[in-house]
């Protein structure tokens, strides 16, 4: 079943993939424009792809590559319309020209995501040839043109996001959040990385909870606690933050998983469906009061919206390829929900390819849950990084090479276990 | 009133309750008292803290002169605390009636709100409890009453027009006023603020709510439910800034299920006043609109009294954002003056005014060594859930490098919030590192500003969430929620070991 939902979820970026400059659609649906973390996960599925005999290393090779003149050659002028700024990009592009739409932020978040793609191809393609060379200096160039530092806009902690109209955006972000791989890839940066204390100073917003009996570092929605993890193996290493709570943030995924599961179990607003094996509030689309199709008296519905437990937004939708990103942390628990999922809501799976999220309770007169129209990219790319991760770890495995990716943790602080072992071989 | 244009201003109605509250706070021609030789204590302000400062130092013998500019009582009495939560019961009365259906019963669809008739009670209610605090009360206590404007004449002698006070010790207790936002076009648009938005007899019934801290979230809310259509806006990313994010954001949730229309980090930059309506023009990043609203309330915010005291000529520090400037003993730069409250403190409220006043006597008047940082103040916001908090914040504490841990029970866990329907909400207790000692707590529930004071009383009397865990809390009650929580980390010390060791005990 993996095998299954592994490969549809690359078929994804195949079919969602512009060829020319290799900017992937964020969604299945028509007129989707292409989010840049959509494509930083397309870049990290060529090599698993290659690896699993789905595609061959030459048109891995050159859909990377495509992708990253496209980056290079992009204009960085931060005008309104253009693809980027200071080494970051915008959130979405258009498709065909890639430049900028929606009026969408340059996003540092999603620039790393962009960014760790690439330096997984970085890695993976290490031959001696014209070609993959050329693969590697576009990678590290980019890498490199990145201003992590001017993201700090000055002060203690990097910003969320910029606008050619405002300039910087005043999100708070607070607490803990997927932004691990962001600053790793901040301090990692031999240009313009950024200030010494800045990931000391992110992570002096934790909230270590005891919630449901489990003590952990708490963030509602189960994403967050999924997408770093994709391409960073945190078994055993330790910044001062988890030395001091003798866990890490492998182990902490593990708790978040159960504190979803308990959560569920409780069910707290008495939606349909939910209980142990259930589960799954996150990040995703959802259905909308709008929706004329969608009957709901009483309950408020939210849309796409970052669900979370225990506090919501919670309004009975769930995310199926959340559940899956567990896999690596919770195998029996991840696998045993996706099954009575599979099993109780067949509907969520089309062309073997996870929907972005079903709602029990509104099921429509068939019976059948409401369920998300189409795919999403990040969903498909973090159920593939995911279950490969759990089936091989490769993905780990790649960027435990990944030179930026250990200096970044290094200067964040972390120690231990295989960045142990990767400074001695630098040595 | 301060800060208010003339055109948009409410006037109280003067109905009987009205008539009862002035004859107790501010008697109609008043004459100020013969002036004793010499005071032991001199207070400006009968707010929360001259009030408890005057009525402690009377009852402790002292010689006290009170002075007030306007009405006994200050702003928790007359503009703030009283009225706010008076009227916020009305209000939450009608959004129960009106989710009557979720709590199995029956309401009539259309329950429409009697704005004029909850305002009738808010006067009533004000007009009560100002009898606690009355001219008369004061007199009958020992205190001498003046009504004016005092201004320091030298270190030991305060000019009230013609009269000339002498006194050993003064306190300011002045208080605040709000602070206006300078938006082009507001003052000329007018707008209220928590100092006339009680006088009100006629809902807006489209009303904007600038800032979202305590006051304009509570207010917002209390608006909208008793039927205007409001929009709040506030400049940072989530209501009530200070507290925690979840907190914050329970809030935003609350908020958009009783229909406010919220905006985030949104700014007014305009304000522009047509056929007696008020166009407003907000931005938020790149976005840009106008929207159309019959009031405005504001108030972000509070700046202290310290204007027109004569503070210059005795040589006491003060600036105007941050008031009069004292040390941990309340004393200000000049040894015999005293500050207390909203004038000189970062937590501006009344119970953290009022316990300062008792700092203030102790220390001015019986060579007291008591500090104003050895005081564990809680405070609340009565929203709907109430946000409560005491102590450290954990940002707050990992800051000064204090390890915290978090136990926190989801009101879902609790059977009375589930049994009331009151099941949005936390509570939230840190300890220090591994120990069980308090330092801090936050609670999100209907309830939250009754249930912060058990938390309260166990971190002044050093009692940890082991020793909370002893006390046993009535069932069912939300404060249950307190005592899970010392449940849960009495768990989490049942180690691997101690459980195999108590496992092999019950096999003897």
């Amino acid at each position: 079943m993996l095998d299954r939902l592994e490969q549809a979820a690359f078929n994804y970026f195949m079919q969602a993939c512009n060829p020319r400059n290799g900017l992937v659609a964020d969604t299945s649906r028509e007129h989707s424009p292409s989010s840049i973390a959509v494509v930083g996960f397309a870049l990290s599925t060529y090599p698993v792809a290659v690896e699993r005999g789905w595609m061959s290393r030459a048109d891995a090779l050159q859909r990377t590559l495509v992708t990253l003149r496209f980056f290079r050659n992009s204009d960085q002028s931060g005008k309104p319309d253009a693809t980027g700024y200071k080494g970051f990009y915008y959130h979405f592009l258009d498709m065909d020209s890639g430049t900028r739409v929606w009026s969408s932020e340059l996003s540092m978040i999603d620039t790393a995501l962009l960014i760790a793609g690439m330096l997984v191809a970085h890695t993976y393609f290490d031959a001696d040839s014209p070609r993959e060379k050329e693969l590697r200096d576009l990678a590290d160039a980019l890498y490199r043109r990145v201003d992590w530092r001017w993201a700090q806009d000055g002060g203690p902690t990097i910003r969320q996001g910029w606008k050619p109209e405002c300039g910087f955006l005043h999100y708070g972000w607070e607490g803990y959040s997927e932004a691990i791989l962001l600053y790793a890839l901040a301090a990692g940066s031999p240009t313009h990385r950024i200030t010494d204390d800045c990931y000391k100073e992110w992570t002096a917003t934790y909230q270590w909870e005891n919630l449901y009996d489990q003590d952990y570092l708490y963030a509602g929605p189960l994403f967050v606690h999924h997408f770093s993890h994709a391409w960073i193996d945190f078994r055993g290493i330790h910044d001062h933050f988890m030395h001091e709570k003798r866990s890490d943030y492998f182990e902490n995924s593990r708790r978040a998983t159960l504190v979803q599961r308990e959560y569920a179990r409780i069910n707290p607003h008495e939606f349909a469906g939910y209980g142990e094996n259930c589960w799954g509030l996150s990040a995703c689309d959802g259905p909308s009061d709008d929706q004329p199709d969608v009957a709901n008296e009483e309950r408020r519905l939210f849309g796409y919206a970052a669900r979370g437990v225990p506090y919501g937004p919670d309004d009975g939708t769930l995310s199926p390829p959340s559940i899956l990103a567990s896999l690596p942390f919770a195998p029996d628990i991840a696998l045993g929900t996706l099954r009575h999922v599979l099993g109780h809501y067949p509907e969520v799976l089309h062309q073997d390819r996870l929907a972005a999220s079903f709602n029990p309770s509104l099921a429509g007169d068939d019976g059948r849950a409401w369920v998300s129209p189409g795919h999403y990219g990040l969903d498909q790319g973090i159920v593939l990084m995911m279950i490969e991760n759990f089936r091989s770890g490769r993905l780990w495995q790649w960027m435990r090479r990944c030179q930026p990716i250990i200096d970044g943790l290094h200067r964040a602080g972390f120690r231990d276990g295989w960045l142990a072992d990767a400074a001695e071989d630098a040595r | 009133m301060a800060g208010t244009t003339k055109k948009d201003a409410p006037a109280t109605p003067r109905d009987d309750a009205e008539q009862q509250r002035l004859a107790n706070v501010r008697p109609e021609g008043w004459r100020n008292p013969q002036p004793a030789t010499r005071y032991h204590l001199a207070i400006i302000g009968a707010g929360a803290a001259g009030l408890v400062a005057a009525e402690t130092a009377a009852a402790l013998g002292a010689r006290v002169a009170l002075i007030e500019r306007a009405q006994i009582g200050g702003s928790r009495l007359n503009t703030g605390c009283v009225p706010s939560k008076a009227l916020i019961r009305t209000s939450r009365l009608y959004a129960e009636m009106r989710d009557a259906n979720h709590y199995g019963a029956r309401a009539p669809d259309d329950i429409p709100p009697d704005f004029a008739r909850a305002m009738e009670r808010v006067r009533h209610v004000r007009a009560h409890l100002s009898g606690d605090d009355s001219v008369q009360r004061l007199i009958a206590a020992g205190v001498d009453v003046f009504f004016g404007d005092a201004r320091f004449e030298s270190a030991d002698c305060l000019r009230i027009g013609e009269q000339a006070l002498r006194f050993d010790k003064a306190l300011i207790a002045t208080g605040a006023r709000p602070s206006i936002p300078d938006i082009p076009g507001l003052k000329q648009a007018g707008y209220l603020t928590n100092e006339n938005v009680f006088d009100l007899t006629r809902l807006p019934s489209r009303l904007l709510v600038i800032g979202g801290g305590p006051l304009g979230c509570e207010l917002a809310q209390a608006f909208c439910r008793l039927g205007a259509k409001v929009t709040i806006v506030q400049d940072k990313p989530l209501f009530l800034p200070r507290e925690e994010r979840d907190a914050a954001q329970l809030l935003s949730d609350a908020f958009a299920r009783d229909g406010l229309e919220v905006r985030l980090n949104t700014t007014v930059t305009e304000v522009r006043s047509s056929n007696g309506c008020k166009q407003v023009d907000l931005v938020s990043d790149n976005y840009r609109n106008t929207i159309e609203v019959d009031a405005i309330l504001t108030g972000i915010g509070h700046v202290p009294n310290v204007q027109g005291l004569g503070l210059d000529t005795i040589g006491v520090d003060h600036d105007a954002e941050r008031g009069i400037h004292v040390d941990d003993f309340l004393r200000s730069s000049q040894p015999n003056v005293y500050a207390a409250g909203d004038v000189c403190m970062e937590h501006k409220y009344t119970h953290a005014a009022a316990a300062a006043a008792r700092i203030v006597v102790q220390n001015a008047l019986f060579h007291g060594r008591e500090r104003l940082s050895e005081l564990v103040i809680p405070w609340c916001t009565f929203t709907d859930p109430e946000i409560a908090h005491v102590g450290l914040y954990v940002r707050e504490a990992n800051r000064l490098g204090i390890p915290v841990r978090t136990f926190t029970v989801p009101m879902h866990e609790i059977d009375r919030a589930v049994t009331d329907s009151e099941e949005r909400g936390f509570v939230k207790i840190h300890v220090k590192g591994r120990t069980d000692r308090i330092i801090g707590a936050t609670i999100v529930a209907s309830h939250a500003g009754e249930m912060i004071n058990g938390i309260t009383l166990a971190m002044v009397a050093g009692l940890g969430l082991r020793g909370l865990g002893r006390v046993i809390h009535a069932y069912p009650t939300q404060a249950e929620a307190i005592r899970r929580a010392a449940d849960a980390y009495r768990r989490t010390r049942l180690t691997p070991r101690i459980r195999e060791r108590l496992g092999r005990w019950l096999a003897r």
